[in-house]
Formats: C-alpha cells, structure tokens, sequence
C-alpha cells in the first residue's frame, strides 16, 4: 500500500517537478517581492511629494519591509469578541490563496509557467482571482463590525462591476488570437514578420482595461472602500498582525496578476518590442544597456556619500548591476547560452513591462483624488461596460473587414484604428452625456448599487 | 437600510477621527447613504480662555489669544492688539503697521496653505498636502527669524511692534512671493480642472448668500457664496488702505468655489506683500504707551478679517490693569454652525469635504 | 507711500517709565509740563500734581438714526450713546425681538454678528446681553445691549438671525441666561451636566464642578 503511494508520487514529481518548482519559487519568493513592492511605492510617493520615504532601517530604507514584516508577525493576534471565528481565519486565506493561484497561469516566459499550457489559460486567471472577492466579503461579515460590512459590501460591488468591463476589454483582445492558452497569445503577437502587440491593435480594450484593473485592485482613485478619512474604515479593520498582511500581499499580488494579464494580452508578454522584426535585433542589446546604465550610475554617485560603508554599497550594486548585464548579455553573444535567450530576456521584458504598468498604478495613486461610491460606480456602468461592450462589436467588424480583404499583422491596423476612432468618439459622446447630466443636477444622486 | 433593521441610522463621527480637524463630534442623521440631519457637539477643546482673560493684564492676555486659532496666530494676535489699542484711543506707528501687514498677510498664506493641503488630503489627494508644507514651511521660517516662534508667535505688541524686522527680511519676503506664484500655478495643476477633483467638490455643499448672511458667516465661506465682502476693504485697518488688492468671490457657494475663493486669496495676499515690501516706511515700531495699561472704562467690539472669516474682540474695561470682560467673537464657530445647513442631502462621503471646506480650528471654536 | 515720511529715528524703547502713573494715550498737554518737572528728583509727597478729571468716553448719542428709532419705539431705547465711535443703544428687554425685526428689516442690519453677555454683580440687573450688528448695505455697525436680572429670561433673537442659535446658548452655559423661544437650549462647550456658569463673576477662576470630574473622569479635580 505504501509502496503504491511512494510510487504514485514520485511518477506525479517525475512529470510535474517543473511546475512544482516554479510554483515553490513563487511561493517563497513572492511575499519579499510584495514586500519590495511596497517599499518602492514608499520610495516613489516621497520622490513626488519632495521627500525621501523610508531612509532608516537598511541603507536608504531597504531593510524597511523586513522590519514590517517582522513587525506584523510579532504582533497580537486580535479577534472581535463577537466574531464567527472560522470565517474570521478563513477569510483573509480565501483572499490570498485565490491571488497566489492566479499566479499559476501566468507565463513570466515561454518555459516558466507553473499550470503548463493550458487551454483556458487566461480564463483560469481572471476566474480564480474574482474568487478573491469571497475573502473580502466574508472578511468583512465576519469582522462583526457595522462599518466593516458596509465597507466590504461596497467593496465587492465595486470589483463585480468592474470584472464585466475588463473581462470585455480582455475578449477584445482575445478576438485577435481565438485562443485563451497564454502561450499562444504571446506568440500570436510576434508571428514571424507580422507579429504586432495587441495594444496596436485594440487601444481603447487597452485602456479600459486599464481603467478597470485599477478598480479591481482597490487602488486610488477608487480606493474609498478602503481610504482612512473616510468614515468607513473598509473590511480590514478588524484584522491585525499576520492577517492584514495577508490581506495586503493579496492585494499586491492582485496588481501582479492584473498587471501580467495585462502585459500577456496587450503588450506582448515576453517578447522583445518588435520581436519578429530582424533588422531592429539590436534591441537585444537594450535590456544590457539598461541595467548597465544604472550600475554606471551607482559608480557615478559613489564617491559622493558621506560615509565609507555607503560608498561600499554604492560600489556593490553597480557589482551586482553589471554581474546581470552579463547574465542579459550572454545569451545574446556567446552561442552555448543561446537556448536560454527565450528564458532570460523574455523574464526581462515581462518584469519590465509588468514594472511599467504597476508604476503606473502608483503614479495615479499619488496624484489624482479618489472617486465618491456612487462617482465610482456610475464610471464603471455608464461609461466602462458600455464602452467596453461597443468596442467588441468594433473590433469583431474590423476582425472580418481584416479577413475579407485579407489583412495580416501590421495590415489589421488599417481596419483597427477606424475602429479604436470610433469607439474613442462614442466614449466622448458618453461622457459628455453624463457631464450635462451632472450639469443638470446640483444636487448627488443617492448610489442606487449601494448593497442593503 | 433594512438589512440591519433600521430606517434612520445615527452615526457618529467621533471626536477623535482622522478628518475632523481637530476634536469636533459631528451626530449624523442617514436614511441609507444619504444626510438628512446633522448635530456638532463641540466643547472638547475649551479651555475658559474668556475666563482667563479677566484675571490678566491686557498685555499678559496677549498669548492666550494665539492659542485659539493655533493655524493663523499672527492674525488673531493683531485683531486682540489693534482692539486694545482702539480701548487706549493710541494707534500703531506707520511702519508698525506695514510690518503688521506683511506678516499678517504671510499668515494668511500659510493658513490657507494648510486648509488647501488637509482637504485635498481628504478628498484622496496626497500629494498636495506636502507641497502645501513645503511653502508653509518657508513663511514659518520667516516667522521665527523675526520673533522666535513658528506657530504662536506673539509677533505684535499692544501699540506697535517689539521686534524691528531683521536684516534680511524684505529679501526673504520677497523671494518667497516670487517662488510662491509657481507654486500656486502647482497646486492648481493639480486640482483645479481635475476631473475628479471637480466631480467631488462641485455642487457640493451649497451655501446660499442668504443663508451665509442668515448664519453670520464670514470669510471665504461668505465670499465664495457670492457676497463680496471683506474688511479689509470695508473697514480698512493696519495698513490696508494703501494697497491695491482685489476680492475674490464665488457663484454657487459650493466647495468648489470656496476652493477657488481661496486660491485667489493667496495670490491676493502675494500681492500685497510684494506691494507693501517695497516700501516700508521709517520710523518707531511702538507707540508711546505705558507700560501699565489702564485704558478708560468702556468697551470696544474690534473685528479684522481673519483667514477664516471675522474674527471679532468685544473687550469691556472697567479702568484697571485686567480687562473686565473679554468676548472672542471666532469665525470658524460661526461658520461651523452653517455646517448641518450645507451636508443635509448629501452623502456620507460628502461630509468630510464639507468639513473641510469650512476651515474650521476646534481651538478657535471652543477657545 | 501716502504716509508721511518721518526723519529716520532709532527704534525708541517705549518710554513708559514715567514715576507717576497717568493714563496712557490720552495726551493731555498739561501732562508734559507735570512730567517735565520731575525728571531725576524722586517724587516729592508734597504738591502733588493736580487730580486729573475721569475720563468718561462715552457721550450721548443723538443723529438721525437714533430719532428715527426713538419715534418709533419711545419709551423702548433706555439709552443710546456713543463710545469711541462706536453706537450703542440699550433698549428694553420685553421688545427685544420687535426692535431686531424692525433694526433687520427697515435699517437692514442683516448680519448679527456676536452675541455676548457682561456681569455686573453690583447692578440690580446683573446682566448685559450685549448684540453686536452689522449691515452689509450701509456699512455699519451698531451694539444693542439689553439688561436682564438673574432669573429674568431673556426673548431669544433665532427667530430672526438663525445665527443666534449657538451664540445664545453659549451665553446661557456660562452665564445661565435663559432666552425663551430658543429651540435648544441646552449647553454647547461645557458638558451637559455641569453645574454652574462659569463666567459669572462670583465663579471663581479656580472653581470646577468637582462632582462632574470625579464622575466622569475619574479624578479628583486638581483645583
């Protein structure tokens, strides 16, 4: 009987150790990242509010997640006296558990994938991270608390509507492949000589899908649910310690998520910009250049601090930044590492892409206010399904104008931009309908999405 | 609101809450998201500031009164020296008064500041608030430079000035006024055509110029409500009367045109600064008084426009050294009275803008 | 500048270091030569300088306004007077709420901007309800005082300025005037319960409502 387990087991790794480790990988892994994450959030908001961010724990503030984290999990473990205990723990693993599987069918490069070549591959994602809305749901039934389920209601309310609008945008891309296998979407932007990123193609899917990304993840400018100055404190407030930062990594790991989506559908996953393009292979060179050009930097600046050990440490980065340009490089030059170009260069490019986007996220988070409720769900109904909803209609018509006049790669363009024109012009019909509406009445209307 | 069993629901914002300004407990009345009745409990702060006032000397009462709007002290420093000074029939020397004015006008600037970086904070917006200190910071530095005090300053005396302006201080107020108008020109960026910004602040919290008259409101509040009406205008004091200023006013009376109304207000204020720098005249800084104050028996209701609106000393003096009576009329209690007229029918993420945009300072409200 | 250009002086230390103590601001001319004679001597107990008169600030006060106010409430202006240029009318307590009516209305005092009241213990009628008004249109400004002895009540003026609202009962917490036909009157800045009103003069300065504190904070009041 033992004998048949053991067996059983070790055919199940000789299969599947490959995906087992890259998902060990990211398990480990990803809760520093997250926590990275948040320190370069830190630094990023004090860099456009004319300060420094975090500066004291580590050299320039990069101990600084380690101290948080060890600070979560030293601390006391409060429950509500009222509180339905198992929902209580389940909640916030529902939250996270739900964002770490979407990370399973993401390919961060053509070998890396943990869910290998599935043919629901996008669907997998986008279906498993809505299941994170349960999380936020039972975390705030089960806070025992007025305020926190009126935050959580509000909360799911705002990520259901928003999912109609980006599952939308994501079909409109997903017309252009007619497959939901990650693979083959990436690959489909880079057929050789007609490769073109989706977003070329579908700008407006794009930009919706931006839109309602951020709404997805809770961030600003729609973060009321979760904002501190206002009088509902959100379905977080009873959790302390180890499940808020649960709670948290959820949350970033939702913008990883989306963000990759994003990426794979609209902007090329791994590939290099103009990958199927020969004459412009010297972008190869690009991802080199880049990290080279920060370890140069790093030389440049050390000389200039104040002490000897932070020079030392100026000097080490640029060590590390030219140790990962050769990495880069190699592949490129020198033949034995060709194999591992695919690999290597293809993780680049999705980190920076996925970096790119995620920088953006802040970037809005810091500058604009955040939307009232009923603001934020009258954008989501009126505007973003709506339009999302049209431009499908637009992108299949050009999709068969494209196959009747037989339209490959950069051709589809010409049948797309009229498309993305027109959608663009019925976006700005919308808003300008809902601008004399507002105009109209002085007065805020009471959200009608308003749950209970 | 069924689902918990209740048509009407009373929430309370409590005293301690991250968008009050200060410890104010606002009761309010909701039919499911919507306002329908409000009620400020205020009084946490009192400290029996009036009470004291009857056992000090006038000039001893001096630095109780920056403690009250702890946000502008300088002004309600000059409306306490200039109502004393109009018991005791002395008036200011010129350059006592110019100099008044620029740092009054400083602090004007500096207060606003923090009302614009506090309710952009509110709505969502982050990143103001530190722009607004970093500018702050530069008027507060000015402020200590001259007599040593960032936040109560104390700046003024009973007939004049203690402190000469120091060496550099046309150059600092002149390169602050300079830098300021690009600034200003940052934050409006910012907000002002902002979509968001806009769709949170317009049409919210409407004020009608009948009701701000009815409620006695004063200050930008009255202003942007379409009443153009200022003291320093109406009844010039210190040295307003020579400079060239204009008065900004709203429309709608909503937050929106309090927002602007304020904006302009410092831009207004830059100017008078530049103006009054380039030449303030010669001369002493104090009046001949005593250095025991007996003004005669009477009483004097003096009001100056103060950041926030009319700030008003009704001081009564019997002929001795300690004043019989002292009455501190704040502009921020008057207008926060305003406040359950302005939030009925709106939402509960409203109330905090509305809050807001009031500029109210507990101390001043409960003194 | 339109100020007149004095010839520059060095910042004076204000010289208020007259031996005999006169009061300030009011340059008499016979002051100087009083002062003049007594610069280093010490003061001499002998011939004292001449008693200076009282100074009385406040005179009657008789325009047009005030004639057209008495022809139409007579007997109801007890006194208008003037103090440094400010008008201040003391009227009857009774007709309080007519005269606002009639000062809003026909002589467009819109704004009433404070509302305060004074102790005098020493009078019969203890009390100074002191309304301070403002007209937008003309510009102006105008004190009413209305007296009122310990347990009269006073009419409250919501009715027509809404701004009296909490100004009123603030005077009731710290003084305890009642203002009928108010609609809440009830204490704003101190608790509730709290007895006695603190800006009464026999309140001392050092006086708390002990009970209160030990019920509700706790402690036992430091005073």
């Amino acid at each position: 009987m033992m004998n048949a387990i053991l067996q059983a087991t070790l055919e199940f790794l000789k299969l599947y150790w490959a995906p087992l480790l890259c998902g060990v990988a990211i398990v480990a892994i990803l809760p520093l990242i997250v926590g990275y994450i948040v320190l370069v959030e830190r630094k990023l908001m004090a860099d456009m509010q004319a300060r420094l961010g975090p500066m004291r724990v580590g050299p320039h503030g990069l101990l600084q997640p380690i101290a948080d984290a060890l600070k979560l999990l030293i601390k006391e473990d409060i429950i509500p006296d009222n509180a339905d205990k198992l929902v209580f723990w389940l909640a916030p693993v529902l939250s996270v558990g739900a964002a770490l599987l979407a990370l399973a069918g993401l390919a961060i490069g053509p070998a890396f994938q943990i869910a290998q070549d599935i043919n629901i591959g996008i669907l997998f994602v986008v279906g498993i991270s809505a299941l994170g809305i349960f999380g936020i749901v039972l975390g705030g039934w089960a806070s025992n608390s007025h305020y926190s389920l009126m935050g959580a209601l509000r909360s799911s309310a705002q990520l259901v509507s928003y999912e109609t609008a980006a599952g939308m945008a994501l079909v409109s891309a997903l017309l252009f492949t007619g497959t939901l296998n990650v693979k083959s979407i990436v690959l489909a932007q880079s057929k050789d000589g007609e490769g073109i990123w989706f977003v070329m193609l579908a700008p407006v899917a794009f930009f919706t899908y931006l839109v309602a990304s951020i709404a997805e993840t809770n961030r600003a400018p729609f973060d009321l649910p979760e904002a501190e100055s206002e009088l509902v404190a959100g379905y977080m407030t009873e959790f302390s310690g180890f499940r808020w930062s649960l709670y948290f990594l959820a949350e970033y790991t939702n913008m990883i998520v989306v963000s990759s989506v994003a990426t794979t559908l609209f902007l090329g996953g791994w590939l290099r910009p103009f990958a199927s393009v020969p004459w412009l292979n010297f972008l190869d060179f690009v991802p080199t250049l880049l990290i080279v050009a920060v370890g140069a930097y790093c030389i440049v600046r050390a000389p200039k601090q104040p002490a000897r050990v932070q020079q030392l440490f100026m000097l080490a980065v640029a060590g590390l930044c030219f140790v990962v340009g050769l990495a880069l490089l190699a592949p490129v030059l020198v033949p034995v590492a060709k194999p591992f170009y695919a690999g290597i260069h293809g993780g680049f490019w999705f980190i920076f892409k996925v970096s790119l986007y995620i920088y953006f996220f802040m970037w809005l988070r810091f500058t604009i206010p955040r939307y009232r409720f009923d603001q934020l769900m009258r954008l989501g109904w009126h505007f973003l399904i709506p339009l999302s909803i049209i431009n499908v209609l637009l992108v299949g018509v050009a999709l068969i104008a494209g196959a009747y006049f037989n339209l490959k790669g950069w051709g589809l363009l010409l049948v797309t931009t009229p498309a993305a024109v027109i959608a663009l012009v019925v976006a700005l019909l919308i808003l300008n309908a809902e601008k004399e509406r507002n105009a109209r009445q002085n007065q805020t209307v009471a959200s009608d999405f308003y749950a209970g | 609101m069924t689902l918990l069993g209740a048509d009407e629901l009373v929430i309370n914002m409590g005293p301690q809450h991250p968008s009050t300004h200060g410890v104010l407990r606002v009761k309010l009345k909701l039919d499911g998201e919507r306002v329908i009745g409000s009620e400020c409990i205020i009084g946490y702060l009192h400290r029996g500031v009036e009470k004291i006032a009857e056992n000090r000397t006038y000039q001893q009462f001096a630095p109780y009164v920056d403690r009250m709007d702890y946000v502008a002290a300088v002004s309600s420093g000059l409306g306490y020296c200039e109502a004393v000074e109009k018991l005791l029939l002395v008036e200011a020397p010129p350059r006592a008064r110019v100099i008044r004015t620029i740092l009054t006008e400083l602090q004007r600037i500096a207060s606003h500041l923090l009302w614009l970086g506090t309710h952009a904070l509110d709505i969502g917006a982050l990143t103001p608030l530190f722009y607004c200190f970093r500018e702050r910071e530069e008027i507060l530095k000015i402020f200590e430079k001259y007599c040593g005090a960032r936040l109560t300053t104390h700046a003024f005396r009973i007939g004049g000035l203690q402190y000469e302006a120091y060496d550099t201080f046309e150059r600092d107020v002149e390169r602050f006024c300079k830098d300021f108008e690009s600034r200003i020109l940052e934050y409006e960026t910012l907000l002002t055509q902002n979509r968001i910004w806009i769709g949170r602040t317009k049409g919210v919290g409407i004020l009608t110029a009948a009701d701000a008259i009815a409620f006695g409101v004063t200050g930008p509040v009255l202003r942007a409500s379409g009443v153009k009406w200022d003291i320093r205008k109406a009844a010039p004091y210190a040295a307003y009367d020579q400079y060239k200023f204009e008065i900004p006013v709203g429309t709608i009376g909503d937050t929106y045109d309090r927002y602007l109304v304020r904006m302009e207000e410092m831009r207004q204020s830059r100017l008078i600064c530049l103006q009054a720098i380039e030449n303030i005249p010669a001369g002493p800084i104090m009046a001949k008084v005593g250095k025991v104050l007996k003004p005669p028996p009477g009483e004097v209701y003096h009001a100056i426009e103060a950041p926030k609106g009319e700030i008003g000393y009704y001081i009564v003096s019997d002929g001795t050294v300690m004043p019989y009576r002292v009455h501190i009329r704040p502009p921020s209690f008057i207008n926060l009275q305003a406040f359950d007229r302005m939030v009925r029918g709106h939402l509960v993420a409203d109330v905090v803008a509305i809050i807001g945009t009031i500029d109210i300072v507990l101390g001043e409200v409960d003194r | 500048m339109a100020d007149e250009p004095k010839e520059p002086k060095p910042p004076q230390v204000p010289t208020g270091d007259k031996p005999a103590s006169s009061t300030p601001g009011v340059s008499t001319p016979a002051a100087k030569p009083a002062d003049a004679s007594a610069p280093a001597t010490p003061p001499k107990p002998a011939a004292p300088a001449p008693p200076k008169p009282p100074v009385v600030l406040q005179t009657p006060l008789a325009n047009e306004f005030v004639t057209r106010f008495r022809a139409k409430f007579g007997a109801a202006l007890l006194e208008a007077i003037e103090d440094r240029k400010q008008a201040i009318l003391t009227v009857e307590r009774a007709r309080l709420v007519e005269i606002s009516l009639h000062l809003r209305d026909e002589e467009r005092f819109d704004m009433l901007a404070d509302l305060t009241a004074v102790d005098w213990p020493k009078r019969e009628k203890r009390f100074d309800v002191v309304l301070d008004l403002y007209s937008f249109p003309k510009n102006e400004r105008l004190r009413l005082k209305v007296h009122a002895a310990d347990a009269e009540e006073v009419p409250s003026v919501v009715s027509v300025w809404p701004t009296a609202n909490w100004q009123e009962r603030e005077v009731f917490d710290m003084f305890g005037i009642v203002f009928s036909g108010h609609p809440n009157l009830k204490r704003i800045l101190l608790p509730d319960e709290w007895q006695g009103y603190p800006l009464r003069k026999d309140y001392d300065i050092l006086q708390q409502d002990t009970a209160w504190v030990r019920e509700n904070l706790g402690i036992e009041s430091g005073q």
